[in-house]
C-alpha cells in the first residue's frame, strides 16, 4: 500500500491553475522525485503536503489518514519531516541544540512546558543528538552557533534535525539548489545513505544529475499535470518528457 | 570547555547573586545607595525585568503593556491588604495569579500577531488598562486618589484570627515582620533571589530551548511539530506573573496603588531596563533595573548647592561654568544622563551592559582564544 496517496488534487490561484488533477502514489521505502519546468507546480504539490496550502478539491492520504486541514506541526507529528530550498535551521543555538530540539519535538509531542529540568540532563536526548551529527559529520561542531555554518553544512544540519525524528516519510524540496558542485556530492552521498535506511523520500528536484542517482521512481509535472511517471531510466527516453519538458533536447 | 555554560558556573552565579543581595546595604553604601528605600526599589524592579526577559528576551516578542499587569498586581495586593489581612503572604499570591490571569487574557489575543503588530496590541491594551481604571472602573481603583487603606476595612482574616492593629492606618507584615526599613528590603530581596533562581532554571530548561528558538526560526519550529502559540502564550503569562508579583511588591512597600502605575512610561522603562542590561542575558536584566532606579533616585536629587561643592576646587568663574553645565544633566534633567547613557550603551555595547562585562572577562581571560566571536545573548550568564 502506498505511504503517500494523491488524488485527482486541483489548485487555481485566482485565473491560474496550477495543479490540475494530479494522481501521485508513494510506495514505502522508494524515493520519489517529482521534476518539471519552472511554474510546473512542483512546489505548489508540495506545499499541499505539509499544511501549507489546501487544495481546491482532492485527497492527500498519508499512512491512511488524510492530511487535508491539519496544521504544519500537527503533519510533522504524525511522521512527515521537510527540508527547506533554503535550509531552515536555528541560526542563534548550537549545533547539537539544533537537534536536540527536533528530539525534544518528537518525545514531548506539540506543547509541553518542561521548564525545570536542565537540558544538561537529558542525557538520552543528547547522546541521540550527537548521533545524527555524528552520521552527518557534523560532530566535530556541536557547539558551534549554527548560522556560522556554510551552506551545505546547514543542509547537513537540517537532514540531521530531520533525521533525529525517524519520520515515515522526508519531504526534499530541491535539496542541492545553490550549492557548489562538491557540496552536491556530498548531499547526495548523504540523501544515498539516508535512503539506504529505507526511508521513504520524496524529492523535488531540477538537477538532473541529482534525480537520476537517486530516484526510484520519478514523476513529471507540466503545467500542472503528471505527463509522465515512470523508473528514471525510462524517463529519459520518454518522447512525452522530452517534448514538454526538455523542449525536444535529450538528456 | 564542552558547554558554554556549565552546573559548576551556575552555583557561582547563584552564590554570586546572593552575596550581592545579602550584603547590598555595605556594596552600595559608597555610591550613596545603601539604604532600604532604594535597594527595595532595585529588587523589586529586578523581578519586573526578570520577568519581562523571559518573554522579550527568550521568544523577541517585545511587549509594551507590562506595566498593566504591574498595576493589576498592585491593585489586588491593596484589595488584599483592605479585605483579608495585612499578612503579605496572600496578597502576594493574590497579584501573582491576578497577574497571570491577565496576561493569559491580552496574551491570548495579542499573540496572534507577532512584530510591530504584537507590540502595539499590548500598548493598546495597557492604555486601556490605564484610562479604565481612572474612569469606569473607579469602584475597583478609587480613579485618580488611587486605593488605599483605611480605618472601615473589613480585613476578615485578621478579624478571625484576632490579630490587633493599631490606632492608625495599619501597615503590612509577615507575621510579625515589618515591610518597612531593612527587613523589608531583605524580604524583596529574598524574593527576587528565588525569582532570579526560577528564570535561571527557565533559561537552561528544554522549555527556555523552545523559547529561543520560537526567537530564532518560527517557521523551522512548526516544521518541526512544534506548536509555537502554547510557548509563547506561557511565556508571555509567567513574564505577566512576574509583573504582578512585582506590583504587590511595590504594594507591600507602600500599600496605595494609583493608575500611573499602568501608563506606558512605565512599560517603556522595563523595555529600557532590559535592553539597558543586555536583553536574553541572565544578569542584565537586574543590572538594568539597579543602573536606571538608581539614575533615578541620585541624580534627580543633586542640585546647585551639591554641584557647587563638587566642583569647588575650582577657580569661581569656571566653577559656575561647570555648574551650569552639569546642572542639565541632573536633578529634573537626570533623564537626559539616562538617554545619552542609553545612546552610548545601544551604539557601543549593542548587547548591553552584559557585553560589557563579558567583554571584560575576555580581557582578563587573555589571548587564549583570539578572533572567537562572542556574543552574549542567552549563552552565558
Amino acid at each position: 500500500m502506498a505511504i503517500l496517496t494523491v488524488r485527482n488534487v486541483n489548485k487555481r490561484f485566482g485565473g491560474l491553475k496550477a495543479l490540475d488533477d494530479v494522481n501521485l502514489e508513494v510506495q514505502p521505502g522508494t524515493v520519489h522525485a517529482i521534476i518539471g519546468p519552472n511554474g510546473a507546480g512542483k512546489s505548489t504539490l508540495l506545499n499541499c503536503f505539509v499544511g501549507r496550502l489546501e487544495p481546491d478539491t482532492g485527497v492527500v492520504d498519508f499512512d491512511g489518514v488524510s492530511l487535508l486541514g491539519m496544521k504544519p506541526h500537527e503533519i510533522n507529528q504524525a511522521g512527515v519531516s521537510r527540508v527547506f530550498q533554503t535550509p531552515e535551521i536555528f541560526g542563534d543555538l548550537t549545533l547539537v541544540e539544533n537537534v536536540m530540539l527536533p528530539a525534544f519535538a518528537r518525545r514531548d509531542g506539540a506543547f509541553r512546558i518542561n521548564g525545570w529540568r536542565p537540558v544538561l540532563s537529558e542525557t538520552g536526548i543528547r547522546e541521540l543528538a550527537m548521533e545524527m551529527l555524528r552520521d552527518v559529520g557534523l560532530a566535530d561542531h556541536a557547539q558551534t552557533v549554527a548560522s556560522q555554518l556554510s551552506r551545505g553544512d546547514k543542509r547537513r544540519l537540517e537532514l540531521a534535525m530531520c533525521l533525529v525524528q525517524e519520520p515515515k516519510l522526508l519531504l526534499l524540496d530541491e535539496p542541492t539548489a545553490g550549492m557548489a558542485r562538491a557540496d552536491t556530492n556530498n548531499t547526495i552521498d548523504l540523501l544515498k545513505v539516508i535512503a539506504g535506511r529505507g526511508i521513504t523520500m520524496v524529492v523535488i528536484e531540477h538537477d538532473m544529475h541529482v534525480v537520476f542517482s537517486l530516484a526510484d521512481r520519478v514523476s513529471v509535472l507540466a503545467q500542472g499535470t503528471v505527463i509522465a511517471e515512470d523508473v528514471p531510466e525510462r524517463i529519459k527516453g520518454n518522447q512525452k518528457v522530452q517534448d514538454a519538458y526538455l523542449g525536444g533536447a535529450h538528456l | 570547555m564542552i558547554e558554554k555554560h556549565s552546573r559548576r558556573g551556575d552555583l557561582l552565579l547563584l552564590l554570586g547573586f546572593a552575596l550581592v543581595v545579602a550584603f547590598a546595604p555595605t556594596i552600595f553604601e559608597p555610591i550613596g545607595g545603601g539604604y532600604p528605600d532604594l535597594l527595595q526599589k532595585f529588587a523589586i524592579y529586578g523581578i519586573f525585568a526578570v520577568g519581562f526577559n523571559i518573554l522579550f528576551g527568550l521568544t523577541g516578542y517585545l511587549s509594551f503593556g507590562h506595566a498593566a499587569f504591574l498595576g493589576v498586581g498592585s491593585y489586588t495586593a491593596v484589595w488584599s491588604f483592605k479585605l483579608l489581612t495585612m499578612n503579605v503572604l496572600p496578597a502576594l499570591v493574590l497579584a501573582t495569579v491576578m497577574g497571570g490571569l491577565f496576561a493569559l487574557f491580552i496574551g491570548f489575543i495579542a499573540l496572534r500577531r507577532s512584530g510591530i503588530y504584537f507590540s502595539i496590541l499590548t500598548l493598546a491594551f495597557a492604555q486601556m488598562s490605564y484610562n479604565l481604571a481612572y474612569s469606569v472602573l473607579t469602584p475597583i481603583t478609587n480613579g485618580e486618589t488611587g486605593l488605599q487603606l483605611t480605618h472601615g476595612d473589613p480585613r476578615v482574616l485578621d478579624a478571625l484570627f484576632g490579630v490587633q492593629h493599631g490606632d492608625g492606618l495599619p501597615s503590612t507584615d509577615l507575621f510579625g515582620m515589618s515591610m518597612s526599613g531593612w527587613s523589608g528590603y531583605y524580604f524583596c530581596g529574598v524574593v527576587l533571589f528565588a525569582m532570579f533562581y526560577v528564570s535561571l532554571r527557565i533559561f537552561r530548561s528544554p522549555f527556555g530551548m523552545m523559547l529561543r528558538a520560537v526567537k530564532s526560526n518560527q517557521n523551522r519550529m512548526n516544521y518541526t511539530g512544534i506548536n509555537t502559540r502554547p510557548y509563547t502564550l506561557a511565556a508571555f503569562v509567567i513574564s505577566g506573573m512576574y509583573a504582578g508579583l512585582a506590583g504587590g511588591l511595590m504594594a507591600v512597600t507602600d500599600p496605595l496603588a494609583g493608575a500611573e502605575r499602568m501608563q506606558w512610561t512605565a512599560s517603556g522603562e522595563v523595555v529600557l531596563m532590559t535592553i539597558l542590561g543586555g536583553t536574553g542575558t541572565l544578569l542584565g536584566p537586574v543590572l538594568g533595573a539597579g543602573v536606571i532606579k538608581y539614575f533615578e533616585n541620585i541624580f534627580s536629587a543633586f542640585n546647585e548647592a551639591t554641584l557647587m561643592d563638587v566642583f569647588s576646587f575650582l577657580p569661581e568663574t569656571l566653577q559656575h561654568g561647570a555648574v551650569a553645565i552639569t546642572g542639565l544633566f541632573v536633578g529634573e534633567g537626570w533623564h537626559l544622563t539616562l538617554g545619552a547613557l542609553f545612546m552610548l550603551i545601544v551604539i557601543f555595547l549593542p548587547g548591553g551592559l552584559m557585553e560589557g562585562v563579558n567583554r571584560i572577562k575576555a580581557l582578563f581571560r587573555g589571548g587564549l582564544r583570539r578572533g572567537e566571536v562572542r556574543r552574549p545573548a542567552t549563552m552565558t550568564g
